[in-house]
């Protein structure tokens, strides 16, 4: 299956600076007081950027970033291991995991339910365990491995739970599916996969609003009897 | 989410130098932080990551068993000295959240999450936990998950964890680190009453961290279990929770613990109730009249009643698993 790449809402090079100066009308008198709090702060935030983080205050500056600047020094170094590649990102300290995952990386399979925690379609794991990614800040997986539903397949080998995940109809609309897929297979790895019972149990973090349940604790069986080293 | 400053600490005296001043909060599962961030509850100015100290660990001690505060939910849940010694804390921890957030949520952010009343969650109702002075949006609104103990008129909201209600039964002990040093409190004086300021949910100081739980050794391995119930058979907060532990003799109760989640605004400890149990034989009409002592002084809103009659049999039932009478 081809990644369909969604259009990017936010892109690198927004000059969000430009688009306020296009608004033409008279200069006023606080025109003049604005560009010396301009000037107060670029001064300002460069002494403070200087003692933080020299390198990045200098290109701050040379890019002309002005008030802008206090955004770009929040933003902080992400080193970190996704589907096998390294990636070193900057990121701000708010932007979650799931939000890094989709709109910086265009890993769009992992996807945004809730965003609260509470339906699971945003698991990812993380050093091998799953977790959510829209409660956890990126900042805070630096160092770490994090594997999404892209990182399941081998090329254009499907991983066994995937395979088991069509074969058993694990799904309708599908939006849940690659968070159920994800804790499925933690779910096996842990060994929670037992019993109909112990399936049911360590897969309610994950909500199916089609109600495909039947079918993914099928699936699951399966992948488990198989025996496989998932 | 507002934009705050992130830190990472390394040291404890870090931690402690940092949290001290306002807007300042610790992060460490952010199961719960985050969530509040995203709703707006809180906008704190910067968040300091310990996730990054040496206080994960599990530890048999001289008298118990050591929890480190940033032992996760999961870990702990699953841990063969925790399984063998306090079998009840396992099963309290299993029966919260889900697996994922079990795999973030640690024992100290478990202590410190916040009570999942749906007018603290709306910023746009009154509630005096999250903005105080604006009045309870629940006390006179949909109060269906709300507290039957120990409410004031300012807060009938309850404590949503399951493992605190294992260890306010278990006889823990949480240990804290401010400037001064160390401190321990009994782990059913850690969580607080509302009274007239609910937006303090227990008694760690503003600039302390809790560094750990300890759990004193006991005899209640054998005969100890956590009911929990709820909407939907999983991934819910408890209408009604209920920590049995006992310790018999034959068919005689030589100890007994017993303690109630979704019912206050902090872990409630049923003090008299097992002070009449023990020495009794077990039988369902013992646990029946202990559940009676327990919920003496018990008082319900308009759509909470029915935890009126809920709670008392969840004592028994709870107790006659624990027993092995069912």
């Amino acid at each position: 299956m081809s990644l369909q790449k969604f259009p990017n809402l936010y892109p690198a090079k927004q000059k969000p600076m430009e688009t306020e100066k296009n608004h033409s009308r008279p200069v006023e008198e606080s025109d003049v007081k604005d560009n010396s709090r301009r000037d107060f702060l670029k001064k300002s935030a460069l002494i403070t950027a200087a003692a933080l983080t020299p390198v990045a205050a200098a290109k701050a500056a040379e890019l002309h970033l002005d008030e802008r600047i206090a955004g770009v020094f929040e933003k902080m170094p992400l080193n970190v291991e996704i589907n096998g590649v390294a990636h070193n990102l900057m990121v701000e300290p708010r932007s979650t995991l799931l939000d890094i995952l989709r709109e910086q990386l265009d890993l769009t399979g992992t996807k945004k339910g809730c965003d609260l925690g509470q339906c699971g379609a945003c698991t990812v794991h993380v050093d091998g365990h799953r977790v959510n990614s829209c409660l956890t800040l990126g900042i805070m997986v630096n160092g770490k491995k994090v594997t999404t539903i892209e990182g399941l397949a081998k090329g254009n080998q499907l991983h066994p739970m995937q395979e088991a995940f069509l074969k058993h109809d694990g799904f309708q609309c599908g939006y849940c599916t690659p968070g159920q897929i994800m804790s499925a297979v933690a779910c096996v790895r842990e060994g929670h996969a037992n019993s109909e019972l112990e399936i049911r149990e360590y897969m309610s973090g994950n909500i199916c609003r089609c109600g495909a349940y039947p079918n993914i604790v099928n699936a699951i069986q399966e992948v488990k009897e198989g025996g496989l080293a998932i | 989410m507002k934009q705050f400053q992130y830190q990472r600490a390394s040291t404890q005296q870090g931690v402690l130098e940092t949290i001290a001043k306002p807007g300042t909060k610790i992060i460490a599962g952010g199961t719960n932080l985050v969530d509040h961030m995203k709703h707006g509850i809180i906008a704190p100015d910067k968040l300091v990551d310990i996730n990054h100290l040496p206080l994960k660990g599990i530890t048999p001690t001289k008298t118990g068993l050591h929890l480190g505060t940033l032992a996760l939910n999961s870990v702990v849940s699953e841990d063969a000295l925790v399984l063998q010694k306090q079998p009840l804390l396992s099963m309290a921890l299993k029966a919260g959240a889900s697996p994922q957030l079990r795999n973030m949520a640690t024992v100290g952010g478990n202590m410190m999450q916040r009570t999942r009343c749906t007018y603290f969650y709306d910023t746009t109702m009154p509630c005096n936990k999250r903005e105080p002075g604006t009045g309870c949006g629940a006390l006179e609104g949909y109060n269906r998950m709300h507290a039957i103990f120990g409410a004031s008129a300012q807060c009938i909201a309850v404590h949503p964890s399951d493992m605190c209600v294992a260890l306010a039964a278990l006889d823990a002990t949480v240990i804290v680190v401010g400037k001064k040093g160390q401190r321990r409190i009994p782990f059913t004086e850690f969580h607080r009453l509302p009274d007239d300021h609910p937006e303090l949910d227990n008694h760690l100081a503003k600039d302390e961290m809790i560094i750990g739980v300890d759990i004193p050794d006991n005899n209640f391995a054998k005969n100890s279990y956590y009911l929990k119930v709820r909407d939907r058979q999983s991934y819910a907060f408890a209408l009604v929770s209920v920590a049995a532990a006992l310790d018999l003799s034959g068919t005689t109760i030589r100890k007994v613990r017993l303690a109630m989640g979704g019912v206050a605004h902090k872990p409630w400890r049923l003090f008299e109730a097992e002070k009449f149990m023990e020495g009794k034989p077990v039988s369902e009409d013992t646990f029946k009249q202990a559940a009676q002592i327990a919920m003496q002084g018990a008082k319900a809103y308009e759509y909470n009643a029915f935890k009126l009659k809920l709670a008392p049999a969840s004592i028994v039932e709870a107790l006659k698993h624990a027993s092995g009478l069912v």
